[in-house]
């Protein structure tokens, strides 16, 4: 799976919000819902995690309309 | 900064779910005004529960329970310390609420007759009633809003009221996203920005992983409290047993009907009773300092289908990834018992008692100025509280807009705000938002939190001088983003002095541990059955003070607690 979204949380262990780029569409939903807004679209239009202050509540997953989104625990609470 | 301005009969500072059913009711109360919404999120996701809730904890369903009995339970619950009248306001009106969701499409538990089902939590009434696959509240009561035809602007963080003596007139905020500096004149504005729920650290030690959904960070209090308006119960904090590390709620509201409870190591039930007060977590605290610990909430002895039928509630509801948590660690509630402990401290009127002070009528002390949800003192209101203030405050609200015109901001308050706000971005390599907000939230846990002593809180006072004085003033932000968070911190700090002074000028103990004082072990009816006042003087300084509860309109509990639970003869009417 190509995914770069780890790549800008400055964290060696996987952010806690992965985008699949490839199912991306860049449609902003998850962007836009996210209550701490730590989500943002990159130069290309994918999504990403571009704040590590994540409460893994899930809408970003659940309001994705194609299933591009995947919320893990951050690593600290795992 | 630049600058963007609105007019509007109404803003509602909020989009939670307070904020968008006092929307939906200024609205309903008066088609012709025009109502504006303001979120630091977005109202579908908005709030303290993004992706909804399981049940609502204190429904008076006509049959099931009467709202004299709620009204004399709370006023238990809470030691004596509540407005009746407000209490009784909220169980007499609830109801019509429970229906008017239904009839938004929202699901509730009923029995085969349809009528609605109800589970005992409580000391003895039965008021929760389950939403079994209630996950998009937020987005039915935002489909609402948009319905009504109300203004909603996401991503504005309001940070102050604009006031005009003890009038407010708008507010001011910040957009997160684009950096722009937002002033609002309003004829009635409603706070409804939640509760302060990052104060104290958390036990994982990741900042956000906090109870309350981390976007509650005690704004309204801030504004509140800078405007002018009085707050109370400050010291009255909200600690709630929480599932270890994931920081969800415990759950003994959902599995305690289904036969689960909260047991010691040895799977023995060591609680009487689940409902969340002072005094259930000053009995955790006692065990925990036995060496008691740690609690569980034990499932293990229920067969596999009930067990399923909890996971299908718990999972997919309020925490959708309680699963991940326990699978990730290994665990299922058919084979392990869930590690229980206290959550961070913080302010929260849904759980405990508080807020910004508000009567019968979600009317504060300030003309024009209205509260509701878990920032608002109607102790123990939980979910349905804040959908039942959020009505009576967006229909006062709406009354009271009709008869003024707006008025001027004073361009002193707006530039005042602007240079806090610039201050901060003028300092883009300055200490990160996360290692400022762990600062201020270690002084919190090591100071603030019970047993308090006046030791501990003349040292937090000392600390949070200082922090405002040096760590604030080191505090940067790179982008608007960052710089919603640093005023985040802001908040945290405001809170946190109130916290300490408030509690330091109760000079008693009361609501268990929440503020179990040892200068001062013993709750003491006789001098401070009255609520504490906090509020910001003239001059700037915090002024403190003490102030008699409104007449009680019903006899409470007697310590045999053989009360009949009627109206005293000359108070039939409330409202």
């Amino acid at each position: 799976m190509s995914n770069l979204s780890t790549s800008f949380i400055p964290q060696r262990a996987e952010a806690s919000v992965i985008i699949d780029r490839d199912k991306c569409i860049g449609c902003n939903i998850c962007v836009q819902v996210c209550p701490m807004g730590i989500l943002a679209l990159d130069v290309e239009g994918k999504a990403y995690m571009k704040y590590d202050e994540c409460w893994y509540c899930t809408p970003c997953q659940t309001d994705c309309p194609v299933d591009a989104v995947t919320v893990h625990i951050p690593y600290l609470v795992r | 900064m630049q600058t963007r301005n609105y007019t509007t009969d109404v803003l509602i500072i909020g989009g939670g779910t307070a904020g968008t059913m006092a929307a939906i009711k200024a609205k309903e109360a008066n088609p012709e005004l025009q109502v504006l919404v303001l979120d630091k999120a977005d109202i579908r996701r908005s709030g303290a529960i993004s992706m909804g809730m399981d049940g609502l904890n204190n429904a008076v369903i006509p049959g099931k329970a009467t709202p004299e009995e709620y009204t004399l339970e709370i006023t238990a619950s809470n030691d004596g310390i509540i407005d009746q009248r407000a209490v009784y306001r909220q169980a007499s009106e609830c109801y019509g609420i429970v229906k008017e969701l239904d009839s938004w499409g929202v699901d509730f538990e009923k029995d085969a007759e349809g009528n609605y089902e109800v589970y005992r939590v409580h000391r003895n009434g039965k008021y929760v009633l389950p939403m079994p696959k209630a996950s998009d509240l937020k987005l039915i009561l935002a489909k609402q809003v948009k319905k009504m035809k109300c203004k909603v602007v996401n991503r504005v963080m309001v940070t102050r009221l604009l006031t005009q003596g003890n009038q407010v007139t708008g507010a001011i905020g910040l957009d997160v996203f684009s950096g722009e500096l937002v002033v609002v004149q309003a004829k009635a504005v409603v706070m409804t920005a939640g509760a302060a729920g990052r104060m104290g650290l958390t036990d994982s030690g990741y900042l956000y992983s906090t109870y309350e959904n981390p976007t509650n960070s005690g704004e309204g209090y801030a504004m509140a409290y800078h405007a002018g308006a009085e707050l109370t119960g400050i010291e009255c904090y909200q600690i709630n047993p929480t599932m270890k590390d994931y920081n969800g709620p415990a759950c003994a509201y959902v599995a305690g009907p289904f036969g689960g409870y909260t047991a010691n190591a040895k799977g023995e039930r060591v609680t009487g009773c689940d409902y969340w007060s002072g005094e259930l977590i000053m009995n955790m605290w006692k065990l925990a300092n036995k060496g008691d610990w740690p609690l569980y909430l034990k499932l293990t002895h229920l067969d596999d289908q009930t067990i399923s039928q909890i996971e299908s509630i718990l999972h997919y509801n309020e925490r959708p990834s309680r699963d991940r948590f326990h699978s990730g660690r290994g665990k299922d509630y058919r084979t392990d018992m869930v590690e229980l402990n206290f959550s961070e401290l913080g302010l929260c009127s849904g759980h405990s008692a508080s807020g910004v002070l508000v009567n019968h009528e979600a009317e504060t002390s300030m003309a024009g100025l209205y509260a509701a949800g878990d920032m608002a003192c109607v102790p123990h209101q939980y979910l349905l509280g804040a959908l039942t203030f959020g009505k009576i405050s967006g229909t006062n609200a709406s009354h009271f807009a009709q008869g003024q015109s707006h008025a001027e901001p004073d361009p002193a308050q707006i530039e005042a705000e602007r240079a806090r706000i610039e201050d901060i971005l003028s300092r883009p390599d300055g200490v990160p938002h996360q290692q400022v907000e762990y600062k201020i939230r270690r002084i919190v846990t090591q100071y603030l939190m019970p047993p308090k002593t006046i030791t501990k809180m003349e040292i937090a006072l000392e600390k949070i001088e200082h922090f405002r004085k040096v760590d604030l003033k080191l505090l940067g932000a790179r982008d608007a983003h960052e710089l919603g968070r640093a005023l985040e911190i802001h908040s945290i700090v405001d809170c946190a002095e109130m916290m300490a002074r408030a509690s330091l000028f109760r000079k008693e103990s009361r609501w268990g541990f929440y503020h179990y004082f040892l200068d001062y072990p013993e709750r003491d009816d006789e001098n401070w059955l009255k609520r504490v006042i906090i509020r910001k003087g003239g001059d700037g300084s915090s002024e403190l003070y003490t102030k008699e509860l409104p007449p009680y309109i019903l006899e409470p509990e007697t310590e045999a607690g053989n009360s009949k639970g009627e109206l005293k003869a000359n108070e039939q009417s409330v409202h």
